[in-house]
């Protein structure tokens, strides 16, 4: 089943066109990898996802998305029930100003008024999830803005967790990751994915490969292809995409 | 080893110890370090200079009585009152409309132009000569609005005054907050307002109160927009209500009243003198308050 379709998506920056007639559909708890070189717009189709590029001024989309069959840029959409129910963690990390804690319970408080041990206990699942926990258990009340860059990442994941959002786009969540931080990320995606349904921008092929069960090609614009993982993988039907995921390019 | 094709003559030596480089620098250091000195002298000598010609005539009685002819006092007390009133009147107008403007402005407005015809407009109302308020908020206040000369229509017309200088310097710390963190919220599912409360204010905070102090040590050394919206008066009236509809002079415009119409300048320079003090500790506190805010962050 899909959870989230895109018909004739197009976006402008401007005058700029950075998505050109973007069908794509995404099924329910699976993962799906969005590749592709750098600028070709992998960042902007996830940000209309969660309706994120209705911050950028100049922006124009047409077309459709629609999720559970709904579209979600109709003018009556909540907005913001739509971001509680897809959550993201974009490519830059960019934990608030505040402590660890406040950054996890941020999003929670949002949605649900729950007691402090409920609180704990929250914040504590979601640091977990994201492989976090045991690294920051004695500093929680420490500003999030004295984590290492990969710690800050993984926080960024524990805080769209919180609010156990039913879609989770994840825009390049392990760039900035060591190995080991990276495998525990991939791992938790694979858990995820039993509940959840999973979107993920990589650069990395090999990742790609190894967690996803569907890959969407991008190249400047348009979907060059997409389709089941093993089979972009091992038969590419378009030569662009056999040269990109080789190495020839990009 | 192109890159040392122009130090072909030199050894290695010669080319680490450049004397021309070296003293040329050194030049420099000493013009720097005498424009610092004229500078800081300067400043020093005028504080200095006010103090202790000023500082003598301080007393306990001269902070805590008012001017009498019959009981033959001089004394500041109602000048220090109404100072206090007016710059609290002030904010308490100013505040509210100039934070939630730039609010507005900074986070709300959608039609970019119309932002930027109002950005230009307050820049240019903060460069308008302060006289010129004093003169229209005269007009407007004193006798428009039917208030008479008293410290409501020199609260108002300060408020005019430093409404420009808000808004600007709360738009710039709002500007100071990355939009990740904006993301980083309505991502979360925040609405607007929510995300304004929780993560724009408090990490926007410190340049906002900045700004205010700053504002209020203006107010505190304004005394051409006062002289004819507020007045001069110099009758004690403690309690602020009825402050409100009265005449009074604040510090600045009695140094100005005691210098020209008495030729006292005994008391002029003990007034110049808490009026330094006062500039002095607020921005102190401007100082106090980055290094405290800061460490939230
Ligand atoms: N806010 C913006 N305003 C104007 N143009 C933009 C904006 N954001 C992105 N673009 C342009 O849109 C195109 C797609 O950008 P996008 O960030 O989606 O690329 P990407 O595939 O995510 O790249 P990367 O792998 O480097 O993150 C680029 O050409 C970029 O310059
Ligand atoms: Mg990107």
């Amino acid at each position: 089943m899909n959870i989230i379709s895109a018909n004739k998506l197009s976006l402008h920056y401007g005058d700029f066109q950075a998505l050109r007639d973007i069908d794509l559909d995404v099924p329910a708890r699976e993962i799906t990898a969005l590749i592709g070189p750098s600028g070709c717009g992998k960042s902007t189709f996830l940000r209309t996802l969660n309706r994120m590029n209705d911050l950028i001024p100049g922006v124009k989309i047409t077309g459709e998305i629609t999720y559970h069959g709904e579209d979600i840029y109709a003018p009556q959409v909540d907005v913001t029930a739509l971001r509680k129910s897809i959550g993201m963690v974009f490519q830059k990390p960019n934990p608030f100003p505040m402590s660890i804690y406040d950054n996890i319970s941020y999003g929670p408080k949002l949605h649900a008024s729950l007691s402090k041990s409920e609180l704990n206990d929250l914040v504590e699942r979601s640091l977990h999830g994201a492989a976090l926990w045991d690294e920051v258990k004695d500093r929680l009340k420490k500003s999030a803005l004295s984590l290492s860059g990969g710690q800050q990442q993984r926080l960024c994941i524990a805080r769209a967790l919180s609010v156990s959002p039913d879609v989770l786009l994840m825009d390049e969540p392990t760039s900035a990751l060591d190995p080991a931080s990276t495998m525990k990320i991939e791992e938790l995606m694979g858990q995820l994915k039993q509940d959840y349904t999973v979107i993920i921008v990589t650069h990395n092929m090999q990742q790609a490969a190894r967690i996803s069960d569907k890959t969407a090609f991008f190249l400047t614009g348009d979907l060059v292809e997409s389709g089941q993982t093993d089979q972009i993988f091992t038969l590419p039907r378009d030569k662009r995409t056999e040269d990109y995921i080789t190495g020839r390019f990009g | 080893m192109k890159s040392m094709s122009n130090t072909k003559d030199m050894t290695m030596k010669q080319w680490l110890h450049n004397k021309k480089r070296r003293s040329y620098s050194v030049i420099l250091l000493i013009f720097i370090g005498l424009c610092v000195t004229v500078a800081v002298s300067l400043i020093g000598i005028l504080i200095g200079f006010i103090l202790y010609r000023g500082l003598g005539h301080i007393s306990w009685e001269f902070l805590t009585t008012a001017r009498s002819a019959l009981r033959g006092t001089i004394g500041i007390l109602p000048n220090i009152l109404y100072t206090f009133y007016l710059i609290i009147t002030t904010l308490l107008i100013v505040l509210p409309i100039g934070i939630g403007a730039a609010i507005y402005l900074n986070e709300y407005a959608t039609n970019r132009r119309l932002v930027r015809i109002i950005e230009f407009t307050t820049e240019t109302l903060a460069g308008i000569p302060s006289i010129i308020y004093g003169l229209v908020g005269f007009l407007l206040f004193a006798q428009g609005l039917g208030l008479r000369v008293s410290i409501l229509a020199g609260a108002l017309t300060l408020s005019i005054l430093s409404l420009p200088t808000i808004v600007r310097t709360t738009q710039e710390a709002l500007r100071t907050v990355p939009l990740s963190y904006r993301e980083g919220a309505f991502a979360l599912g925040a609405t607007k307002w929510y995300m304004i409360r929780t993560i724009i204010l408090p990490s926007s905070i410190d340049g906002i109160i900045t700004g205010v102090i700053l504002a209020i040590g203006r107010m505190v050394g304004e005394s051409a927009a006062l002289l004819f919206t507020a007045g001069t008066g110099y009758a004690l009236v403690t309690n602020y209500f009825q402050a409100l509809g009265t005449s009074g002079g604040t510090l600045s415009v009695a140094l100005f009243v005691y210098a020209t119409e008495h030729g006292n300048f005994n008391v002029s320079f003990a007034i110049a003198s808490i009026l330094v003090i006062i500039v002095l500790l607020l921005n102190f506190s401007v100082k106090l308050v980055k290094r405290k805010l800061r460490k939230v962050k």
